[in-house]
């Protein structure tokens, strides 16, 4: 791939110390049932960061509760200075942070084309549709098709690859690689490295462990709705039989 | 003159005549219910009312201001329209976390009271509303006359037909639609401002009767009940076309009318339940209707 073309108006910058999203104490429901009781995320601008934990742990509540996408949600979410809690789903999409969500919300009644141009641009700096096309080559091929007759792999290219376009610059990844064939989940994972270059941050929500060793820089553990651990990619050999004992493998 | 099938072409023609102006309006009424079940999931029971009080401002705009009918057909979607936009941001808006029922309940009410106040006012026996100038007298085909109005009406209900249809399935604002009916919770994720597009749709569908009323003043007598008498016809329709289904409420609202004529033509008594009697029958085949997404 030729890397220059991808070049943005986006800093290429590396993992920096500045904290792009703090997270402190968030709770969540669905209805009266209780799911999160506390999590605790600090992101740095340029990380890649991951969230582990058995099923039903709360990972992906934690990403729709930083999107907004809860109803009933406490706690503090700061992203770039600003406290998102109160806002709305929509308002917290115009600060710059965007989803990518566990079923891949590809949606049938949309082309892929549609699908691709839907979520509205929310600041400068995002990929251009011709820089999506060549980190995904599959999507040009079939842009007039319904959204929903794309393959697994292609429709979770479709679904990471409409949120580039939109300038956010906080990627919430949920399960990317679910159910996918070793070969799309390379390059998946191909991507990802490819967009932390870029200066995208994401959060990554990952079942496939060895996945996410590749790819992210830390990795938070998730408990039972709560952050229970944080381990650093560099001291994960260092760390495999609490991780095991953790994930419960 | 040649019969087909010992029936008088004129009354063959006439019948279909009249069975494409109900399609007509089968088909904007049905297209204006499903684009509001489709994103709100209520099935608004006041469209009846909402059309019947298209036809009525149209009166009142002519009787109390001189407004005459190509204004009305502007203005009064656009007024009743709003008032739709009202009602779902001060009373509907309220039900979206309750169960469909109740939307269904409130639209319901909603529909009695604003009977019962053209009822009140404008009592049960029918206001005149004259055809315009431009559009009286007719044509004579040869086989069949052609009053213009009726003509007209057909031309302009497929036309809104079709371009609503365009902007639902081709356009950008379509495709937002479109993805809120799916997935409003993803769609306002992406920083789209998915109330206010529930709010607008609302009111555009109530808007669709509401130019389905100002069509059908000069046709038939402005009548409180008008609207009550149509609706349960056009909510067979929708059950035979499939709820939600854009393309099938149309096409189904101007076959069903057309099936309707033809009965009237062949088996006169049969005309008031053919479409009740097929939609029991699409429900047995194909419960999801004609054009309907299985979920
Ligand atoms: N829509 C929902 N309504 C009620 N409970 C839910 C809903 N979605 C998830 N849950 C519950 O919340 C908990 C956390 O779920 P989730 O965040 O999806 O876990 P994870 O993504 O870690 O597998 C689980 O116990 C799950 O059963
Ligand atoms: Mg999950």
């Amino acid at each position: 791939m030729a890397e220059a073309a991808l070049a943005t108006e986006r800093p290429a910058t590396a993992a920096s110390a500045a904290p792009l999203l703090t997270v402190r104490g968030l709770e969540a429901w669905y209805g009266e049932s209780h799911v999160l009781h506390g999590i605790d995320l600090d992101v740095r601008s340029g990380e890649v960061v991951t969230l582990l934990g058995r099923n039903g742990a709360g990972k992906t509540t934690t990403l729709k509760s930083i999107m907004g996408m809860l109803p009933k949600r406490k706690g503090s979410v700061v992203f770039e200075g600003k406290e998102l809690m109160h806002l709305p789903a929509r308002h917290i999409a115009k600060a710059g942070i965007a989803i990518c969500p566990e079923e891949r919300g590809v949606f049938a009644s949309l082309s892929v084309q549609e699908n691709l141009m839907l979520p509205p641009k929310v600041r400068d700096g995002g990929l251009s549709v011709p820089q999506i096309f060549e980190l995904f080559p599959n999507l040009k091929e079939r842009l007039s098709s319904q959204g929903t007759k794309l393959s697994g792999g292609e429709q979770q290219m479709l679904a990471i690859g409409r949120i580039l376009r939109t300038g956010a610059n906080l990627l919430l990844l949920d399960e990317p690689t679910e159910g996918l064939a070793p070969v799309i989940v390379q390059q998946i994972g191909h991507t990802i490295a490819r967009l932390k270059k870029e200066g995208f941050t994401i959060v990554l929500v990952e079942q496939n462990f060895h996945f996410a060793s590749s790819v992210a820089d830390r990795h938070y553990i998730v408990e039972q709705g709560r952050t229970v651990d944080m381990i650093e990619n560099s001291e994960l050999d260092a760390n495999m039989d609490k991780l095991h004992a953790y994930l419960g493998v | 003159m040649i019969d087909l099938l010992g029936i008088p072409p004129q009354a063959l023609f006439g019948q279909l005549l009249l069975g494409l102006i109900n399609g007509a309006f089968y088909a904007i009424l049905s297209l204006g219910l499903a684009i509001i079940f489709g994103l709100l999931n209520i099935i608004n029971f006041a469209h009846g009312a909402q059309y019947m009080l298209g036809a009525l401002v149209s009166w009142m705009l002519l009787n109390y201001l001189g407004i005459n009918y190509w204004w009305a057909l502007l203005l009064v979607p656009i007024i009743v329209g709003f008032t739709g936009v009202v009602l779902e941001r001060v009373l509907i808006s309220r039900l979206y976390h309750l169960d469909h029922l109740y939307g269904l309940l409130l639209t319901f009410g909603l529909a009695l009271i604003i009977q019962g106040f053209a009822r009140n006012y404008y009592g049960i026996s029918g206001l005149p509303y004259t055809i315009p100038s431009q559009l009286a007298g007719g044509q004579n085909l040869g086989f069949m006359f052609l009053p213009n109005y009726r003509g007209w009406v057909v031309v302009a209900s497929l036309a809104v037909c079709i371009t609503t249809w365009f902007v639902i399935e081709k356009t950008k604002l379509g495709a937002y639609l479109r993805a809120a009916t799916e997935n409003p919770s993803l769609v306002g994720a992406f920083g789209i401002n998915v109330p206010r597009m529930i709010t607008l749709t609302y009111g555009f569908g109530v808007a669709l009767a509401a130019f389905a009323g100002v069509l059908a003043a000069p046709i038939y007598s402005v009548n409180p009940n008008m609207g009550a008498d149509l609706i349960i016809v056009v909510f067979a329709v929708v059950v035979i076309g499939g709820m939600g289904s854009i393309l099938g409420s149309i096409l189904t609202g101007f076959g069903l009318g057309l099936v309707e004529g033809l009965t009237r033509v062949f088996y006169p008594e049969g005309s008031a339940v053919v479409i009740f009697v097929i939609m029991a029958l699409v429900l047995l085949v194909k419960p999801a209707g004609l054009f309907g997404r299985t979920a």
